[in-house]
């Protein structure tokens, strides 16, 4: 270690503070380099429980922590992606009660009880879901970064269409959904950005998992 | 081996697993979340959260960081007044941070906060009160060309060419275009943001961090933190996305390194969405003139390409959009400058095909305004300027078959079907056309190495510091150790994206397919010698295949020679390759287009690339390459707009919401990309030469000239949104 640029000393919270050996670590340093001692009067972690892919977790969070850092930080289900934190990307999309959901744009402590379901829980045991297969075989992703919100996005879509919810490109609104058409896969798709541009791949992919699911 | 001479007949021509369209290898890792980046690889570190400028020149006079201090949970705050000393350089050298009070760009990191948890480190990022004394500063690149300079880039192409007498020729010329093209400042928006988690072991620093080329990353981080490059560890397997934003090592990886130095704890960090577009690179904008002077029956007597781009002051990196000029066309006289205008901007660096991306809007809507103006078909144009060798440099080409690639993709698009005369085509409220573009983008070759080791299970393992951000390096790579010993694809295991193994190229400027697989052929021809050997056989006549090495009727089960483990290293180099030779690859765009006659609001209905581009490695994950390539621009053509406030110098737009990128509902199904055969046998090894960028050259030209063609707005100033259409759009009966 070069010494001009880091300072060979054992430095602990405890010598900084106490003992003023800031000089030490680096003279040009008016006040602590580490900070005081936390606040006692934290703000009070939120207990809830999350059923996500079928277990039950009882989590205790600071109530500022988004369904996708709960996810991500907590459980340690980084499957979902943070892309862009403000829902403008698509990478977080997971299933809540089956319906798909920027986990970025909701707090985990709205969702207490509630069934979340994230890539990691399509698969059955190693059978991949009918998705996750066509997409492989569809090669519908490259970085693979907003992959997981695709094929999540992609299956709670295909169920809102089952349901006959129309869309922006939606013809005839009162005649129920027969088929899917590229424009609609498209259109219901065009939450998920994908800057590698797997897009007419993940159509196919979307296309060959509906025929399966019908 | 040093890439000197044309390589001749080898073992890769079976093309019995190289070059099919098969699956990725880690595509079930990325379907079921199991692939992890860097953010995600350990639980217990402390968050890391960055604090930016607010002005974008001038200086910090006073920092308040008691308040965030006092924060709960926070551990540390990292402001120039505690930042250690550190290494400089541009921005390809060194990555220093928190250096001092002095600002120079908008968004450059001033603090740095560390606490237990990521909300715990935002909200005591936004109590980090920061007071400045802001000064005036050059930021737009328009009102500033008058300080243009002749740039030195370090690493790049002289800025400037000149072969015979432009200015006299072109003067003389019959018929002459002299247009100029603007082009926007652009952003990678790659889907993973820049990332960092670092890490202390004694000195010794293990930085798992979102970066294409590891072993430089290595070196600059090095000696940003003055410590021995062998004390350094970057691990990478997963990336992303970069699109050349992962090229260079940015402020998360060193503030990640230095705030758990200081805490003794693992520290990691993601640039937040919004923070992308000031902390780390863009695309600068650029002014393009394109003047070209042909005979009566369009050959070109005079190319010449004026680019004006810019950049932070303190550097030397311009956009080359002239760079493709040197190559493309014939003619005897010729002139490419690149000027750079100082500026106080974040760092502009390489973005998806530095060069070509923004040159080729220029230069292919000038031939096609060209093509009018000598009322010859687009197609015959260039074939008019076919050159037989490189017209600046006087060496033949190692491939070019951009002739071939015209007449397939207007075969199979149905060129003959273009009305050459704008807004005769209808199809309901659209307006209708199609346009084309010649696309070309340069193919390097780089050093690496790498390590094959087969073991007595008879499984083989490739190892390098190679990166796959995405391109399907992971797969093309066992495709060849696969190839080469005769083993089943899934009996190759490829380590990728570590510094402790050999050093390799990385991932960039469509370097990373040709030399991580060049270097991985040398290492399979070295253990196919070693195996033949001890098998008793001349390794130049012995066949791999099955598991087995084979000579005449003789046949020993690889696992058999193996022992304890055999392993063998391969290294490739560019040698005199590229001087000797002009190397690129080619391709030819072709793209539909519809304008709404009222509204101007343009669709793209089809779009098709047929290019040459070497041996294709994997015909699945080389298509999607260069489909991705397409729809990159297709988003240069339409969408990307990084708006600059130009009293302020940021970047008005900086997010997804509003920085557009090309969405599922912009690209049609109806978009293909085809390689016709080639092998390039002075190119490497494999024969292949570079489509990582390939895609991107000239898409969104095809586009430009496809909406002239619509509707007669010829659009100079990208992107070409409705509101530029609007006004050229033919008056409606």
């Amino acid at each position: 270690m070069d010494e001009s640029i880091f300072p060979n000393v054992e430095v602990t919270r405890r010598t900084v503070i106490e003992t003023g050996t800031t000089a030490l670590l680096l003279s040009s340093l008016p006040h602590g380099v580490l900070a005081s001692e936390p606040d006692q009067a934290d703000r009070t972690p939120a207990s809830i429980e999350l059923l996500v892919n079928g277990h039950a977790h009882t989590l205790a969070l600071d109530p500022r922590t988004t369904l996708l850092d709960a996810l991500r930080e907590h459980l340690t289900l980084t499957g979902t992606k943070k892309g862009c934190d403000h829902g403008q990307c698509g990478a977080c999309t997971v299933l809540v009660d089956g319906r798909r959901v920027n986990s970025c744009l909701t707090l985990a402590v709205m969702h207490d009880g509630q069934s979340i379901t994230t890539v990691e829980g399509l698969a059955f045991d190693q059978d991949l879901h009918p998705m996750q297969a066509a997409f492989v075989e569809h090669d519908g992703y490259q970085c693979g970064y907003c992959t997981s919100g695709q094929i999540c996005s992609a299956v709670g879509m295909l169920a809102e269409s089952r349901e006959g919810m129309p869309s922006y490109v939606t013809a005839d609104l009162i005649q129920p959904l027969t088929e899917l058409s590229d424009n609609e896969i498209r259109e219901r798709m065009s939450g998920n950005i994908c800057r590698c541009a797997a897009y007419p791949n993940i159509v196919a992919a979307i296309k060959q998992a509906m025929g399966e699911q019908t | 081996m040093d890439m000197n001479a044309p390589v001749g007949a080898n073992a890769l021509d079976a093309e019995r697993i190289v070059g099919k369209p098969l699956d990725r290898i880690d595509g079930r890792l990325k379907v079921t979340g199991g692939a992890r980046y860097a953010y995600e690889m350990q639980q217990d570190a402390l968050y890391g959260f960055v604090v930016e400028a607010s002005i974008a020149k001038g200086k910090i006079t006073s920092i308040d960081t008691l308040a965030a201090e006092r924060s709960p949970g926070v551990k540390l705050v990292l402001t120039h007044r505690n930042a250690p000393k550190q290494g400089t350089g541009n921005h390809r050298e060194a990555h220093p941070v928190l250096t001092g009070p002095v600002v120079s760009s908008y968004g450059e990191p001033v603090a740095f906060v560390v606490a237990e948890t990521f909300e715990q480190a935002r909200a005591a990022a936004y109590l980090v009160d920061v007071k400045y004394d802001p000064k005036g500063g050059h930021f737009a690149l328009p009102q500033h060309l008058g300080l243009a300079r002749v740039p030195h880039q370090a690493d790049g192409a002289p800025a400037d060419s000149e072969v015979g007498n432009f200015s006299g020729a072109y003067a003389s010329a019959p018929v002459q275009i002299d247009v100029s093209y603007g082009t926007p400042l652009q952003s990678h928006a790659m889907m993973e943001p820049h990332a960092t988690l670092a890490m202390w072991d004694g000195d010794k620093l293990t930085l798992h961090t979102a970066n294409q080329m590891l072993n430089q990353g290595q070196r600059v981080i090095a000696r940003t933190l003055n410590i021995p490059i062998g004390n350094v560890r970057l691990v990478s397997p997963f990336i992303g996305g970069g699109f050349g934003g992962k090229l260079w090592v940015n402020a998360d990886a060193i503030l990640a390194a230095i705030a758990a130095r200081y805490l003794k704890r693992p520290v990691k960090v993601a640039l937040t969405r919004q923070q992308i577009f000031h902390v780390t690179t863009h695309r600068s904008d650029t002014i393009q003139r394109v003047r070209l002077g042909t005979d009566r029956d369009g050959r070109i007597v005079a190319i010449g390409h004026d680019v004006f781009s810019g950049n932070l002051r303190s550097e030397q990196v311009y956009e080359a959009a002239a760079l493709q000029t040197r190559s493309l066309y014939a003619g005897s006289n010729r002139l490419t400058r690149h000027r750079l205008v100082p500026l106080d901007i974040p760092v502009a660096s390489s973005m998806r095909a530095p060069g070509e991306a923004v040159g080729l809007l220029a230069l292919e809507c000038a031939m096609d305004e060209l093509a009018e103006k000598l009322k010859l078909d687009p197609i015959e144009l260039r074939i008019r300027n076919e050159p037989a060798e490189d017209p600046e440099r006087h060496v033949p080409y190692s491939s070019r078959h951009l002739v071939a690639c015209m007449q397939e993709g207007a075969r199979r698009f149905g060129w003959n079907r273009r009305n050459p005369v704008p807004g005769q085509v209808r199809d309901g409220q659209w307006l209708v056309g199609i346009g084309m573009s010649a696309g070309t983008r340069g193919n390097p070759l780089r050093f690496s190495k790498a390590n094959l080791r087969l073991d007595p299970d008879g499984v083989a393992t490739v190892r390098m510091a190679m990166t796959d951000i995405g391109t399907g390096t992971y797969t093309i790579l066992a495709q060849i150790a696969a190839e080469m010993l005769g083993l089943p694809l899934e009996r190759v295991q490829v380590d990728l994206g570590d510094t402790i193994f050999p050093e390799a190229a990385g991932s960039g400027g469509s370097f990373g397919a040709a030399s991580s697989g060049s270097a991985l052929f040398e290492a399979c021809q070295a253990l196919r010698q070693k195996l033949a050997t001890r098998a008793g056989m001349d390794p130049e006549t012995a066949r791999f295949a099955d598991g087995r090495v084979a000579t005449g009727e003789r046949s020993i089960n690889l696992t058999e020679l193996v022992g304890s483990g055999i392993e063998a290293e391969g290294e490739i180099s560019p040698g005199r390759n590229n001087q000797d030779l002009s190397q690129q690859s080619y391709g030819a765009h072709f793209a539909e287009i519809g304008v709404d006659q009222d509204t101007g609001e343009v669709r793209v209905r089809r779009m098709l690339g047929v290019f040459a581009a070497g041996r294709v490695l994997n015909a699945k994950t080389a298509r999607s390459q260069a489909i991705g390539g397409m729809v990159f621009g297709a988003g240069a053509a339409l969408h990307e707009d990084l708006v600059l406030d130009p009293r302020f110098g940021y970047f008005v737009n900086h997010d997804l919401a509003e920085y557009h990128v090309p969405v599922h509902a912009d690209i049609p199904p109806n978009i293909d990309a085809i390689f016709l055969p080639e092998l390039d046998e002075r190119s490497n090894p494999l024969k292949s030469k570079g489509i990582g960028e390939l895609g991107i050259c000239g898409a969104g030209a095809a586009i430009a000239n496809a909406i002239y063609n619509a509707c007669g707005a010829r659009i100079r100033s990208y992107p070409i949104t409705l509101d530029k259409i609007l006004t050229d759009l033919p008056k409606q009966s």
